[in-house]
C-alpha cells in the first residue's frame, strides 16, 4: 500500500566544488572573490535529497516535489536547465544571497514563510527534505530551524535511506558516530529529513522532464520574491585560506621493499 | 556577564562521550577567561547520576539534568525538550555541548525555540576581555572565520579532536532536576537500535593512529592491462586489519556502487572523504591510487603527517599537500607492507 507524500525539498546554488575558491571582504560582510562568475552546482547534498524525493514519490503514486531555492535569480536559472532535466518537479525560487556567510537563521526564516505560502501543500503529509549540511556555510542546521518554524518535532540528519512500510510508517537510516547507522521508526508525516548522500546515482537527463517542469520553472522564477538574508548580530573578524603547502619528498626509483619498510616504521614509529 | 551552560548526554553505557569530555574542557577554558563566567552543567540522559559523579570536581556551580528512559535515546523530540528545558532553567547566556550527532539534529532546533543562534564545527575559541570569540570553517572546510555575536542565547558545538579531554577525580554531584513533559508528537519516532552498514568488515575507526586512503585506481586496468578487485580488496582489508587504520575513501570510488561499476564491496559512502564527505581527525594518512586536488585537500585537512602512494610522480594531490610521495605501484607495495607488517 502506498502513500501520498508532499515533499518539499530546500537546496540552493554553491559553487562547483572543482573550483578553487577565494573569500573577499565585501561592503556588507565577507564573501567569494568573483561569486556571481563562478560555475555553480545544486549544493550536492540537497541534490541526493531531490533524487531520494524523486524515487519516493515514483514509489507512492499521488505525491508531489516541491523545489525551495533560495540564491541569486540568475544563478538559478541555469542551475535549473540541468536540475530539471532529472528530476520533476515544482519551482518555489526566492532571489537572495546564496552566500555561505549569511546567517542561518535569516535563511530559515525565509524558507519556512515560503513553505507556508506555498498553494495546495498539505501539511499533515509533509516531508520537509534538504541536504544534512550545505557546502556553503556547512552548519547542517537550517533543516532543523525551519522544521521548528513549521512546528515540525520529528527530525532526522544525515539520513541514508527512507522506507515508507506498509501501515504507513517510516524506517529511516541516519549516520551516527563510528560509520554506523541509527535505525528508527516515524509513524509517517510530517517528518523533517537531512540527507546525506543516500544510495542513488544522479538521474540521467531526460529532455522530457526538463520541458514539462519549465512550463512551471519559468514563471517561477519571474516571480520570484526578493528575500534579504544576512548575518545580522554577527561579526566576521577574519576569513582566510589555510596554509596548506607541504614540502613534499619525493621518493622514485627505489625498490618496493625499502618504500614498504619506510612506511612499516612510520606507520609504527 | 555571560552565564555559560555546558550541555551533554550520556551514551548508552551511562558515561560521557569522548567528545563531551572535550567540550568540557572548552567550556571551563571560557569560563575561566570571562569575568563572572558562572559554568553550570546540564546533563541528559537514563541514570545520569554516574554520568554527573565522573565531572563532579569540574567546579561547575550547578548541575543540572533531565532524566528517565524517554531520554536515553538519540531522538529529536525528546532531546530538543530536555535541552529547551535546561537552557531555560540555567538562564543561559552562552550553552556549550559536543558535536555529536544526537546535538547536531536537536540543538539548532532549541535555538530556534529560543531565539537564540548557533555555532557548529566550532574549531577553536578565544577570549578577548568578555568577547568570546570563535574559529570555523566554511566552503566545507576550505576557509576558516573568525567571527563574534551579539545574539544570545548562543549556542556553540564544538568538533571533536579539538580540545583535550577534562580529567579530573570522580566526586558526588548534587543534581537538580528538571522535569520535562513530552507530548505524542514527540513519540511518533521510536529508535529500533543501530546497525553497521552493509560491507564485510567494521573498516571505520575514528579512533585509529592512521587512515588509509584508498582511491579510484584499485579498481582500474593495471599494468597487465587487466582489473584486480578481488587483489584490490584482500590487500586493502589485509592492510586495515594489520594496521587498524580507518578506511576513507575518494569520492569516485564510492561513487562507483551508486553507478554499476565494478566495487569494493565493503566500501560505502560512509567511507568518503573530502566535500562531499567526511573531514576526519588522525595524526597520519597515507592515501594510494588517488587523484584530484581541492576535494582531497578537504578531507586531509586535519590529518597531520600525510603519505601518498602513486605511479604519478606529478600527482597534483600529493605535491605540496603531502610530505612523502611514493612513486610506486600500490598494489606492489600495500602488498609488502602486509607481508612486513605480518611478520
Amino acid at each position: 500500500m502506498s502513500a501520498e507524500y508532499h515533499i518539499v525539498v530546500c537546496g540552493s546554488v554553491v559553487p562547483d566544488p572543482l573550483q578553487t575558491l577565494a573569500p573577499m571582504q565585501g561592503p556588507t560582510g565577507p564573501g567569494l572573490k568573483n561569486e556571481l562568475m563562478l560555475p555553480a552546482v545544486l549544493d550536492p547534498f540537497a541534490a541526493h535529497s531531490l533524487y531520494e524525493a524523486a524515487d519516493l514519490a515514483k514509489k507512492n503514486p499521488g505525491s508531489k516535489i516541491w523545489l525551495v531555492s533560495l540564491g541569486n535569480k540568475m544563478k538559478l536559472q541555469q542551475l535549473m536547465m540541468t536540475i530539471a532535466q532529472k528530476v520533476s518537479f515544482e519551482l518555489v525560487a526566492l532571489d537572495g544571497s546564496a552566500s555561505g556567510f549569511t546567517d542561518s537563521f535569516e535563511v530559515a526564516e525565509v524558507l519556512a514563510g515560503a513553505i507556508e505560502n506555498i498553494a495546495g501543500l498539505d501539511r499533515s503529509k509533509l516531508l520537509l527534505f534538504g541536504g544534512c549540511s550545505s557546502a556553503s556555510r556547512d552548519a547542517g542546521v537550517t533543516l532543523q530551524m525551519i522544521g521548528e518554524r513549521l512546528g515540525l518535532v520529528n527530525q532526522f540528519l544525515a539520513v541514508d535511506k527512507l522506507t515508507s512500510e506498509d501501515g504507513g510508517n517510516l524506517r529511516i537510516l541516519e549516520r551516527i558516530e563510528g560509520g554506523e547507522y541509527q535505525v528508527s521508526t516515524c509513524s509517517g508525516p510530517p517528518a523533517v529529513m537531512g540527507w546525506a548522500t543516500g544510495n542513488l546515482p544522479e538521474p540521467p537527463n531526460n529532455p522530457q522532464v526538463g520541458m514539462a517542469n519549465m512550463r512551471t520553472i519559468m514563471p517561477a522564477l519571474q516571480k520570484a520574491t526578493a528575500s534579504q538574508v544576512g548575518a545580522a548580530g554577527m561579526t566576521f573578524e577574519k576569513v582566510e585560506l589555510p596554509s596548506q603547502q607541504r614540502k613534499t619528498r619525493i621518493v622514485k626509483d627505489t625498490p618496493v621493499e625499502e618504500i614498504a619498510r619506510e612506511i612499516v616504521a612510520w606507520i609504527k614509529g | 556577564m555571560e552565564s555559560i551552560l555546558f550541555l551533554a548526554h550520556s551514551q548508552s553505557d551511562g558515561t560521557l562521550p569522548k567528545s563531551a569530555l572535550e567540550a568540557l574542557s572548552a567550556a571551563l577554558e571560557v569560563a575561566g577567561k570571562m569575568s563572572g563566567g558562572g559554568l553550570s552543567v546540564g546533563l541528559i540522559g537514563d541514570n545520569i547520576q554516574g554520568a554527573a559523579d565522573a565531572i563532579a570536581a569540574c567546579g561547575a556551580q550547578k548541575f543540572l539534568a533531565v532524566e528517565g528512559p524517554e531520554f536515553s535515546v538519540s531522538r529529536y523530540g525528546s532531546d530538543a525538550a530536555a535541552a529547551e528545558a535546561l537552557v531555560r532553567q540555567s538562564g543561559a547566556t552562552l550553552v556549550l555541548a559536543p558535536g555529536t550527532s544526537r546535538f547536531s539534529r536537536s540543538l539548532p532546533g532549541v535555538n530556534q525555540r529560543l531565539n537564540g543562534r548557533i555555532e557548529t564545527h566550532v574549531s577553536g575559541l578565544d577570549c578577548a576581555g568578555d568577547t568570546l570569540k570563535l574559529q570555523r570553517w566554511y566552503y566545507r572546510k576550505r576557509m576558516e572565520a573568525t567571527l563574534t555575536r551579539s545574539q544570545r542565547p548562543w549556542f556553540v558545538l564544538v568538533d571533536a579532536g579539538v580540545f583535550p579531554v577534562w580529567e579530573g577525580e570522580a566526586g558526588s554531584a548534587n543534581l537538580e532536576k528538571v522535569e520535562v513533559a513530552l507530548d505524542d508528537d514527540c513519540k511518533r519516532t521510536q529508535v529500533v537500535g543501530v546497525e553497521a552498514p552493509t560491507s564485510d568488515a567494521q573498516t571505520i575507526r575514528p579512533d585509529a593512529e592512521l587512515l588509509f586512503v584508498a582511491g579510484a585506481g584499485w579498481t582500474k586496468k593495471q599494468a597487465d592491462g587487466e582489473i584486480h578487485l578481488k587483489d584490490a580488496e584482500n590487500l586493502i582489508l589485509g592492510f586495515l586489519q594489520k594496521s587498524k587504520a580507518s578506511l576513507g575513501s575518494s569520492k569516485s570510488l564510492v561513487d562507483q556502487s551508486c553507478e554499476g561499476e565494478a566495487v569494493l564491496t565493503f566500501m560505502s559512502h560512509l567511507n568518503q572523504v573530502g566535500q562531499t564527505g567526511a573531514t576526519p581527525r588522525h595524526p597520519k594518512g597515507l592515501a594510494t591510487c588517488c587523484h584530484g586536488e581541492e576535494p582531497h585537500v578537504v578531507g586531509w585537512r586535519f590529518i597531520n603527517e600525510r603519505r601518498a602512494i602513486s605511479i604519478d610522480p606529478n600527482c597534483g594531490w600529493a605535491i605540496g599537500k603531502a610530505d612523502v610521495l611514493y612513486v610506486a605501484d600500490a598494489f606492489e607495495v600495500i602488498a609488502k607492507v602486509n607481508e612486513i607488517l605480518e611478520s
